[in-house]
């Protein structure tokens, strides 16, 4: 028996389990108003706090060193990055890869978790899905950079070009243009539509002039009607419906980029929901590497609750373990199916020259996220942040992995060559973060950081008594 | 003419000497949301057209208690994505197999299955697109003038107040039995709405 009578004590901690009532989403008996104040200020203080200042000064300048790079690779070529024959594919799409990835969290928590009913997502649906919008454009950037002559880029469109000839529909690499386009501009709609009715709460506590010009242009005329909010809510649900399949098939399509090859290593039916269980995987830690630091800078606790940071560690924990069941079936199919390439492929991943990327990559991937089977682990802030920190690094090395260790040894050992990454190639890695951080800091602090209006839906306060 | 280039409107005021403001409507506010639904149950049997509920967020049951009736967006939705879909597969057919057939390994110049991903993520673009520019269209916005802007309180309606708004525009409108209507929904404040 416990001293403390349930209720009081779930008002302290919502992470106890208890079947017999619902958690709070919102701690520290917050009322509409008062929940309001906790979001606005962030936007609201005349000071940002100094580390945000500091964070934005330091990512802005390696967004600049990022452009530069993109400069300078345009103006060289691609030749400056270490791809060679056979390596074609290497750190540039092994990063598009990576940040294409971690935008699918994004939209599982603002589309399929609303799908699902899941009321947790609303403390961390906004910035999930600015995350997703800001690692789309990092992502995006490779495979413009990668085709060399940018100029050209618009070849890659269905409109009439000078050499008269169409883009080609049966070629995955196409496909891939117009799911991520597409990925792109839905999830910059949900998102915006989302920000409408937030805004309009920016809007009206505005107290300087531009402040209250820019929020009140961006608010659209809001007015709370509830004859808007039925067709919002309407659309809303509908967007969600319809990036449930689409963030599916983004991914999906990607893995195609590899699957329909015949490169022993890429060429499996796996692929697909691989590719997709690890981009939730991954985006998911990265959700909680840059939530944990923003709800302690801007004061956020009482909103992204530990329940909220714990039912995060719990999809890290499931789709790592989906992950890691993929890469064990890989290994057993590779054996099963009797081809020597394919064994060879496997067993060189694991034991060639880039084994250490490969068991990097399954520390990280699948044995770190195991400590998140004991609550102890879910509901410590140090060790929720280290393993994510360890996932982001280790589905980084897994597409690295798939990419650079199936190309540089195929089918021929005449024609085998190692691939080494050279500055350019490190210093866009690098570059591409400070460029998803600079976006990401100026969101926290211009935009709502939380789904107010959302979070107000599933406040005890909102219950209509009849 | 220094003091009225410094102050326009005490000027434009003082021009139309008299000039009363205009009377818009009323406006009245409620604590909660339990006290809109019931409000807004009495309003729609008053049979009062132009009205409307202003809430924080979308409180359940109030689009029942106000009689809307369901959007026709999702239709227009359907059409718009079923016309992404078709585009596609035209598309497709048409610059792979009609005006420009392309020989590649050997594959078929038009099948369907290698067709379905753009088919597919075109249907998606213009749901999308239709759906948050069809929500625009359906609710008037933007729309950066309305007479409730005219209220102060009214600030308060997207953080953690509820109104109630009857406009003097409907054709039903009649000034004292609005006024009577406004003080029987028992909101905490009722607010003539001018401007």
């Amino acid at each position: 028996m416990s001293a403390i009578p349930a209720n009081n004590q779930r008002a302290l901690d919502n992470t106890v389990e208890d079947p017999a009532s619902r958690p709070q989403l919102v701690l520290g008996n917050h009322d509409f108003a008062s929940m309001t104040d906790v979001v606005c200020r962030v936007i609201e203080a005349p000071n940002p706090p100094k580390i945000w200042t500091t964070a934005l000064i330091i990512s802005s300048l390696v967004a600049v060193f990022f452009f530069s790079l993109v400069a300078y690779l345009i103006t060289k070529g691609i030749g400056v990055w270490g791809n060679n024959n056979p390596v074609g594919w290497a750190f540039d799409i092994t990063n598009f890869v990576f940040w294409i990835g971690i935008g699918h969290a994004g939209t599982l928590i603002s589309a399929i978790l609303y799908l699902l009913r899941q009321r947790w997502r609303t403390s961390i649906n906004r910035s999930a899905e600015a995350m997703t919008i800001f690692a789309v454009v990092c992502a995006g950037l490779f495979p413009l950079i990668h085709v060399g002559r940018i100029w050209l880029v618009y070849w890659m469109f269905p409109i009439p070009n000078q050499e008269w000839v169409w883009p080609q529909f049966r070629s995955p690499l196409l496909w891939d243009v117009f799911a991520i386009s597409t990925y792109f501009l839905v999830s910059l709609l949900f998102w915006s539509m989302g920000l409408i009715p937030d805004v309009a709460t920016v809007r009206d506590r505005a107290k300087g002039y531009w402040q209250k010009l820019i929020y009140g242009i961006l608010a659209l005329g809001w007015r709370g009607s509830m004859r808007h909010w039925q067709v919002y809510e309407k659309a809303y649900l509908l967007l969600a419906a319809f990036s449930t399949p689409l963030v599916l098939s983004v991914h999906s399509v990607v893995s195609f980029d590899f699957a329909t090859a015949q490169l022993p290593g890429w060429h499996t039916t796996i692929f697909p929901p691989y590719f997709v269980a690890g981009a939730i995987f991954g985006g998911f830690a990265m959700v909680v590497t840059l939530l944990i630091p923003a709800r302690k800078i801007f004061g956020l606790e009482d909103i992204i609750t530990m329940h909220h940071l714990e039912n995060c560690a719990k999809v890290i924990l499931a789709t790592g373990m989906m992950v890691g069941y993929a890469y064990a079936t890989e290994m057993f199919i590779a054996w099963y199916s009797g081809n020597l390439v394919e064994q060879f492929t496997f067993l060189n991943r694991a034991m060639g020259p880039y084994a250490w990327a490969y068991w990097i990559m399954i520390f990280c991937n699948v044995a770190s996220p195991q400590l998140f089977w004991w609550k102890k682990f879910r509901t410590s802030i140090w060790s929720l942040m280290v393993v994510a920190i360890f996932v982001d690094i280790g589905m980084w090395f897994e597409r690295f992995v798939i990419i650079v260790s199936s190309l540089n040894r195929d089918w021929m050992p005449s024609s085998w060559a190692p691939f080494v990454p050279t500055w350019v190639d490190l210093g866009m890695l690098f570059g591409s973060m400070g460029l998803f951080m600079t976006l990401f800091l100026l969101f926290c602090r211009f935009l709502p950081l939380i789904a107010m209006a959302e979070i107000r839906g599933v406040m005890p306060q909102a219950e209509v008594r009849h | 003419m220094a003091t009225a280039s410094k102050n326009p409107q005490a000027s434009t005021a003082a021009a139309v000497p008299g000039a009363e403001p205009q009377y818009l409507g009323y406006l009245v506010e409620f604590e909660n949301p339990t006290a809109l639904v019931h409000a807004a149950e009495k309003v729609r049997d008053s049979g009062y057209k132009n009205w409307d509920a202003h809430c924080p967020f979308p409180v359940h049951g109030l689009d029942h208690a106000m009689g809307l009736r369901e959007p026709i967006l999702p239709w227009i939705v359907l059409g718009a994505g079923l016309t992404g879909l078709g585009l596609a597969l035209l598309m497709q057919w048409w610059m792979n197999a009609y005006d420009y057939p392309l020989i590649v390994s050997g594959k078929p110049f038009w099948s369907i299955p290698a067709n379905i991903p753009v088919m597919f993520e075109m249907t998606v673009l213009f749901s999308g697109i239709t759906l948050f520019f069809g929500m625009l269209f359906f609710n008037r916005l933007p729309q950066y003038y309305h007479p409730v802007f005219h209220s102060e309180r009214f600030k308060r309606a997207t953080t953690d107040r509820f109104f109630i708004s009857l406009l003097a525009d409907d054709p039903k409108f009649n000034r004292e039995k609005a006024r009577q209507l406004a003080e029987s929904l028992h909101g905490s404040n009722v607010e003539v709405l001018e401007g």
